[in-house]
C-alpha cells in the first residue's frame, strides 16, 4: 500500500480503486515522476531559459570561442583558416612594444589604483558626513559618469591643450608655468589616469555610500563614547564594515583598469614615444590597422589570462584571509 | 482542472519562434548578396557613394549612377555611402557584406592582396578601355610580386606644402614664391610665428600612423628612402645620415625656432582646423587639402597656395583607387570593372565632369578634382588642357607645386604602410615632444622595428 505521499506523486487522475490494484513504486520510479513533474510545472520557465542560453551561446560564449580558435589560427575571411599553432604569439613577442604595452598598462592601472580607489572612498566618507544638500553633492559627484567617454576625453584633451588649454590658461592666469601634460612622455599617462578617475569615479563613490549607508549608526556612536577620533572610528568601524565592498571593487577595478583604451585612443593615439600605448590599443591596432585577427585574437587571450589567473588568486588569497 | 500545457502553449510557441527567429536572423546575415537582379540585370554593390552631408558631391554620384545605368541596361548599380573604413572592412568580408566594388588607399592594397581579400582581374582588365593610358606606377600598387592586377587607381596626389598666403603677406614674404627647400620653410616659418598670438610657422603629423607617413615624406624630399629590397626582403632604410637630416629639422623648428607651436600629437584634421582658422603658415599635405579647407571653414581658395615639396628630390605619391571582392562572380567583376572605367578612368567624361563643377560653383583648376591625375602622354594632355579652360581658381596659387611635381621623383609607400608608419609615428613623437631626444637611437630602435613588420611582407 502507498503511503499519501507517495500517492500524490503518482499520475493524475489516481483514483482509489488505481491505488488498491497498482503494486507500490520503486524509489527510482518515484524520482523518475516527480522529475516529470517538475518538467512539466516549469515548461514555460525552461523555454525561456532556453532562449537566454541561446542568445548567450550565439553573442557572448560563441565569440568567446571563436576567439581562442582564432588565436592558433590565420584568417583572411576569403579561404578556410589555416592552423598556425603558436605563430601569433610568437609574432607578439616579437613585437617591441608588446612588453611596453603591458609595462604602460601595469602602470596606468598602478596609478589608476592608487587614485581612482582612495579618492572615490575619501569621497563617499565626506559625502556621507555631510547634513545639508546631501542631494546636491551626490549628484555632483555622479555628474561625469553621465557624459560619454569619448566626450570626457575631447573635453579634458581641451583642458590639457599646451597651447590656450583650460590648465595652462589658469596657471598662466596665476603667474604660474604652464605643463606639456599629454604632450610629454613622462607626464601623458598620469594625465591619462586623472581622466579616467574623475569619469569613473561616480559610480565607485555611490557604491561606497550604499556600503556606508549599511553601517549601524550605534557602532560610531559606541565608538565616540569610547573617546574614538574620526581616524579612529575610520579604522575600527568604517574600513572593517565595509571590508567586503572594498575588496570586490578592488578586484573589479583592476579587471577593469587593466582594459583602458578610450582614453589613450583619443587622447594621444599611444603617444608621445609609445609611452601610452596599452595592451588594448596594441590589440586594436593589430585587428584594425594591421588586420591581424589572429594576433590580436592571441593579445586578447593573453589577457583574458591574465585577468583570470588575477582573479582566481585573489579570490583564494581574501577567502584565506576571511577564514583566518 | 486545467492542464499545465494548454495555459503554456502561446508562451512556449513564443520561446521557439524567438529562437527561430535569431537563427534565421542569423542565417541572413550570411547572406552573400550574390543573386542576380530582375530582368537578368547583373546587379553589383559599390561603395564610394559620398555622404549626404556633402551634397554636391551625393548629387553628381547619383546622376552619374542614373546615367550609367541608361547606356549599360544590362547592369544595375546599388550604392553604398562611404569609402575605406579599416575597422569594419574584415567584419564585412567575413559576414559577405563586403561590395562588390570597393574603396581602397594606395597603403592597403599589398595586404589585401597578400591576405587574397581582392579578385584577380589581370585577364578582366584586358579590355578595359585607356587603361594604357594610366601612369604604369600607380597600377604597379595593384600588383602581386608576379604582376598580377588586382585593381585600378581612381586618384592620385604627391605631396607638396600647403601655405596661407594672408599669413605670408603679414610676416613680409612673397606669397607667389613659396620656399623651395626646407632651410627656406624654416626661416619662413620663424617669420610667420613671430607674428604672434598664438601663430604656428609649421606643423606636422605624429599620431594615428600620419606621423610615420609625413615622416616618409620628409625622407623622400631628401633623397632618402623607407624601406629598400636586399635580395627577396624588404629592409628599413632610414636609420642612416638622410633619416637623421630629416628629423633634425623637425627637432630644431620644434625646440631651437619655437616656430612649431607647443601643443604637438596632432593629426590631420588638427592641422587642417589651425590652417583654416587662420593660425597656422604650412603644412605638408597634398592639394585636395584646399576644398576641405575652404568648405569646412569658411575660406577662399584666394587665400591658399600649394608648394612644391621642399628639398625637391622627392615626393610621396598615394591616392585610391577600387578593387573587386574575391566572391564576385565573373559577371558582376566585368560590370564592376565597366562602373570603374565609365566613372573614373573616362576621358570621353573629362568635358562634362568638369562642367558638373562649374555649374555646381566647384573649384575647377586645382591639381586634384574633378579629374584626377593618373594620366600619362595624349590623354593627361587634354586633360590639363580641358581643366585650363575651365579654371575658376587661381591656378598661379599651384603653380610651384604643379612645376615641382613634374620635374621630381614620386615615390610610392613602403609595404605594409600602415604597420610602418605606426613604427615610426612615436619616432615624431619622440622629436617633436622631448628636447633631448636622442635622435640616433629613436632611428634605430624604429628601424628594428620597421625591419619586424617589413619580414612579413610576402
Amino acid at each position: 500500500m502507498s503511503s499519501p505521499r507517495s500517492s500524490s506523486l503518482l499520475a493524475w487522475p489516481a483514483t482509489s480503486s488505481s491505488r488498491a490494484r497498482r503494486p507500490a513504486a520503486s524509489p527510482a520510479e518515484r524520482r523518475r515522476v516527480r522529475l516529470r513533474r517538475k518538467l512539466k510545472e516549469n515548461l514555460t520557465a525552461y523555454g525561456l531559459l532556453c532562449a537566454a542560453l541561446l542568445v548567450f551561446a550565439m553573442f557572448s560564449w560563441y565569440p568567446i570561442v571563436r576567439g581562442v580558435l582564432l588565436s592558433f589560427q590565420q584568417v583572411d575571411f576569403v579561404n578556410a583558416p589555416t592552423w598556425v599553432g603558436f605563430d601569433n604569439f610568437s609574432r607578439l613577442f616579437d613585437d617591441p612594444l608588446f612588453g611596453v604595452a603591458w609595462r604602460n598598462t601595469l602602470l596606468f592601472t598602478g596609478l589608476a589604483l592608487v587614485f581612482g580607489f582612495a579618492v572615490p572612498f575619501l569621497t563617499a566618507v565626506l559625502l556621507n558626513e555631510i547634513r545639508h544638500a546631501k542631494a546636491f553633492f551626490r549628484l555632483a559627484v555622479y555628474l561625469p559618469v553621465m557624459l560619454p567617454p569619448v566626450v570626457t576625453a575631447l573635453m579634458w584633451k581641451w583642458f590639457y591643450d599646451p597651447g590656450p588649454g583650460l590648465f595652462n590658461s589658469a596657471l598662466g592666469a596665476v603667474g604660474l608655468p604652464g605643463g606639456q601634460w599629454l604632450d610629454s612622455s613622462t607626464t601623458a599617462m598620469l594625465s591619462l589616469v586623472f581622466v579616467s578617475t574623475w569619469a569613473n569615479m561616480g559610480s565607485t563613490t555611490l557604491i561606497y555610500l550604499a556600503a556606508l549607508g549599511t553601517i549601524p549608526g550605534e557602532l560610531y556612536e559606541a565608538a565616540e563614547l569610547d573617546g574614538a577620533g574620526m581616524w579612529q572610528r575610520l579604522r575600527h568601524v568604517t574600513f572593517p564594515q565595509t571590508r567586503f565592498v572594498l575588496l570586490v571593487l578592488l578586484l573589479l577595478q583592476i579587471v577593469a583598469t587593466m582594459q583602458v583604451f578610450t582614453e589613450p585612443y583619443v587622447m594621444t593615439g599611444g603617444g608621445p614615444d609609445d609611452s601610452t600605448v596599452t595592451v588594448l590599443l596594441l590589440l586594436y591596432r593589430y585587428a584594425f590597422v594591421y588586420n591581424d585577427f589572429g594576433s590580436a585574437s592571441a593579445m586578447s587571450l593573453l589577457l583574458f589570462i591574465a585577468l583570470g589567473v588575477f582573479s582566481a588568486w585573489y579570490v583564494r588569497l581574501t577567502r584565506k584571509a576571511d577564514q583566518s | 482542472m486545467s492542464s499545465p500545457w494548454s495555459r503554456s502553449l502561446p508562451r512556449r510557441m513564443f520561446c521557439l519562434l524567438a529562437a527561430g527567429g535569431l537563427a534565421l536572423g542569423v542565417a541572413a546575415c550570411g547572406d552573400d548578396g550574390n543573386a542576380a537582379a530582375p530582368g537578368g540585370k547583373v546587379k553589383i554593390t559599390v561603395t564610394g557613394q559620398p555622404p549626404t552631408s556633402q551634397p554636391f558631391e551625393r548629387g553628381v554620384f547619383d546622376a552619374d549612377v542614373k546615367e550609367f545605368e541608361a547606356s549599360h541596361p544590362n547592369i544595375q548599380i546599388e550604392p553604398h555611402e562611404g569609402f575605406m573604413d579599416p575597422k569594419t572592412f574584415s567584419a564585412k568580408l567575413a559576414g559577405g557584406q563586403l561590395e562588390d566594388v570597393y574603396y581602397v588607399y594606395f597603403t592597403d592594397p599589398a595586404q589585401i592582396i597578400a591576405r587574397h581579400q581582392a579578385a584577380d582581374i589581370t585577364e578582366a582588365s584586358k579590355s578595359v578601355p585607356h587603361i594604357g593610358d594610366l601612369k604604369p606606377e600607380l597600377l604597379d600598387n595593384f600588383r602581386d610580386a608576379s604582376g598580377k592586377l588586382y585593381g585600378l587607381p581612381t586618384m592620385n596626389y604627391t605631396m607638396g606644402l600647403v601655405y596661407s598666403r594672408p599669413l605670408f603677406q603679414k610676416a613680409g614674404l612673397d606669397p607667389n614664391k613659396p620656399p623651395t627647400t626646407w632651410d627656406e620653410v624654416r626661416e619662413d616659418a620663424k617669420k610667420i610665428s613671430a607674428l604672434g598670438n598664438g601663430t604656428v610657422g609649421y606643423a606636422d603629423y605624429s599620431k594615428n600612423n600620419q606621423g610615420g607617413w609625413h615622416m616618409t615624406s620628409w625622407l623622400y624630399s631628401m633623397g632618402g628612402d623607407i624601406a629598400r629590397k636586399d635580395g627577396e626582403k624588404w629592409v628599413a632604410d632610414f636609420d642612416n645620415e638622410k633619416g637623421k637630416q630629416a628629423l633634425q629639422y623637425l627637432h630644431d623648428m620644434r625646440w631651437t625656432d619655437n616656430s612649431m607651436g607647443a601643443k604637438q600629437l596632432l593629426e590631420a584634421t588638427d592641422v587642417q582646423r589651425m590652417m583654416g582658422a587662420g593660425q597656422l603658415g604650412m603644412y605638408m599635405a597634398a592639394p585636395d587639402n584646399i576644398p576641405t579647407l575652404v568648405k569646412q571653414f569658411n575660406g577662399k581658395y584666394e587665400d591658399y597656395g600649394v608648394a612644391g615639396m621642399p628639398g625637391g628630390q622627392g615626393t610621396l605619391l598615394g591616392g585610391e583607387g577600387y578593387m573587386l571582392n574575391p566572391k564576385a562572380s565573373p559577371e558582376k567583376i566585368k560590370a564592376g570593372l565597366e562602373w570603374i572605367q565609365w566613372k573614373y578612368l573616362n576621358p570621353d567624361r573629362f568635358e562634362k565632369h568638369i562642367q558638373q563643377y562649374v555649374d555646381g560653383k566647384q573649384p575647377v583648376g586645382l591639381p586634384a578634382e574633378p579629374t584626377p591625375d593618373v594620366w600619362q602622354g595624349a590623354v593627361r594632355d587634354q586633360q590639363l588642357a580641358l581643366k585650363a579652360k575651365f579654371a575658376n581658381v587661381p591656378a598661379t596659387n599651384y603653380q610651384s607645386y604643379v612645376d615641382t611635381t613634374s620635374k621630381i621623383k614620386g615615390s610610392i609607400e613602403p609595404p605594409n604602410a600602415q604597420q610602418v608608419y605606426a613604427a615610426l609615428d612615436s619616432v615624431m613623437q619622440a622629436v617633436l615632444t622631448d628636447q633631448n631626444a636622442n635622435i640616433d637611437q629613436q632611428l634605430s630602435s624604429a628601424s628594428s622595428k620597421v625591419n619586424g613588420v617589413l619580414a612579413q611582407v610576402k
